[in-house]
């Protein structure tokens, strides 16, 4: 009796185990994979998306312009870490993020058009 | 007393040379392709499709000139894939006017990407128009990548500091603006202290009497901004200005005509030649507005602007493309 107990609560541990190493599993690449689309920032309707956007440092943050008029991405401050060619539809930039700060931006072309990036 | 004709707008009860109500009214009528002189105080109007009925001593104003904008050379999306095309039906429009425009004024965007080969076809297609000056203030997409510098290579000989220059013509004093340089972020367009220095410097010793037409790209006033349509330091620009009894304000940037009368300023931006934009709050963005095809030349145009001598504000006609 005792060992059938114990079974099934072996049985029991190891599925409620397997169900949780396989939730864990899951929510890990979910989240690898949410790390992996956040370092694109989307430019459409003369927005940036995210206009903000967090990330560790060492990240290289992509923007890509999805719009149908061409923009920039240059930094705010006189920083001048960021500063992309003009970008037609369809262009990309990327640039990698070694050191943490904020880094606010803007469209040179557009200049009502702000977002920033901020590396921890 | 003479019969009032029928096109005969509201008459000057002010004695100051414009009554304004009159005015706006045929600004608005404008907008459908009406021609409007001003002769002896009064505002008259005519559809342009009785044009040809007109006598010319009648239609010609001392002064004519005309304005075109944005022609984006480069442009390709579905909006307008033929920003060429339109441009050389722009030059025919112009070179279809009766009484022949003396120069052209490009208020900017000229390029899409500020291409070498994009300025240099719309100069190859501007050469087909009968004006042969052509006067140019940039667009913010005409100073990409370099600063202005290819820009001022190719239009600013005589211009000063970004770009800006006047000039003289029948006793009417332009003034080409450049508001689309250093632009700052979350900012409209700005002049910048070394343009407001030079611009009061350059009207001090103007008689009141001159007209002043003052063009640059993106509106001295505050369109819309929201999305940037308007320019921040314009209001010392404007302040310079104050003494004069007619000042015309020529501006692109927007791809829509759009007027406003304020005093002895009358503002107004021309369509584009290349494709239209939303009107201010009608879209979730400034963007290329995409018409039906066959719609296309209906909101592209270009703008004829006469002056009579005597008279205060300049009589500024938009007409489309089609």
């Amino acid at each position: 009796m005792r060992r059938s107990v114990s079974i099934a609560g072996l049985a029991a541990a190891l599925v409620l185990g397997t169900l949780g190493l396989g939730t864990g599993q899951k929510s890990y690449v979910a989240r690898a994979q949410e790390k992996m689309s956040m370092m694109e920032v989307k430019i459409d309707n003369f927005t940036f998306g995210p206009a903000t956007l967090t990330v560790p440092v060492g990240t290289t943050v992509t923007w890509i312009n999805k719009d149908d008029i061409p923009h920039t991405v240059v930094s705010t401050d006189d920083s001048k870490t960021i500063k992309s060619k003009v970008l037609d539809t369809d262009e990309k930039f990327s640039l990698t993020f070694s050191k943490t700060g904020t880094y606010p931006y803007f469209c040179s072309i557009h200049p009502k058009m702000t977002g920033k990036v901020i590396v921890q | 007393m003479s019969e009032k004709k029928k096109d005969e707008l509201l008459h000057d009860h002010n004695r100051d040379g414009v009554d304004r109500r009159g005015f706006l009214k045929c600004m608005a009528w404008a907008g459908t392709g009406a021609f409007c002189v001003m002769k002896g105080g009064v505002l008259n109007s005519y559809g342009l499709s009785r044009i040809s009925e007109i006598s010319t001593a009648d239609m010609t104003g001392e002064l004519s000139f005309v304005q075109i904008s944005d022609s984006h050379m480069g442009f390709n999306k579905p909006a307008n894939p033929d920003v060429a095309g339109t441009l050389k039906a722009a030059v025919d429009k112009i070179n279809g006017l009766t009484a022949a425009p003396a120069f052209m004024l490009h208020t900017g965007d000229i390029s899409h990407l500020s291409k070498p080969e994009e300025f240099d076809t719309v100069d190859q297609i501007l050469k087909s128009a009968k004006p042969k000056d052509v006067f140019y203030v940039p667009g913010e997409h005409d100073v990409l990548n370099d600063e202005g510098k290819q820009f001022l290579e190719r239009y600013g000989k005589g211009s000063k500091g970004g770009g800006w220059y006047s000039f003289d013509k029948k006793g009417t004093h332009f003034m080409g603006l450049v508001n689309v340089m250093n632009l700052k972020a979350g900012g409209l367009g700005t002049l910048g202290h070394e343009q407001l220095e030079w611009i009061e410097d350059d009207v001090k010793h103007l008689k009141h009497s001159t007209p002043i037409v003052v063009f640059a790209h993106i509106p001295l006033w505050s369109v819309y901004p929201e999305w940037g349509w308007g320019t921040e330091d314009s209001a010392q620009a404007l302040a310079y200005l104050k003494k004069f009894g007619s000042v015309t304000v020529l501006n692109g940037h927007i791809h829509q005509t759009m007027q406003k009368v304020e005093g002895n300023v009358t503002f107004h931006t021309a369509a584009s030649t290349a494709f239209p934009q939303p009107a201010p709050g009608k879209a979730d963005s400034p963007g290329p507005m995409k018409v039906p095809a066959e719609q296309l030349k209906s909101v592209l145009g270009i703008t004829d602007v006469n002056y009579v001598q005597g008279q205060h504000a300049l009589a500024v006609v938009d007409s489309t493309l089609a």
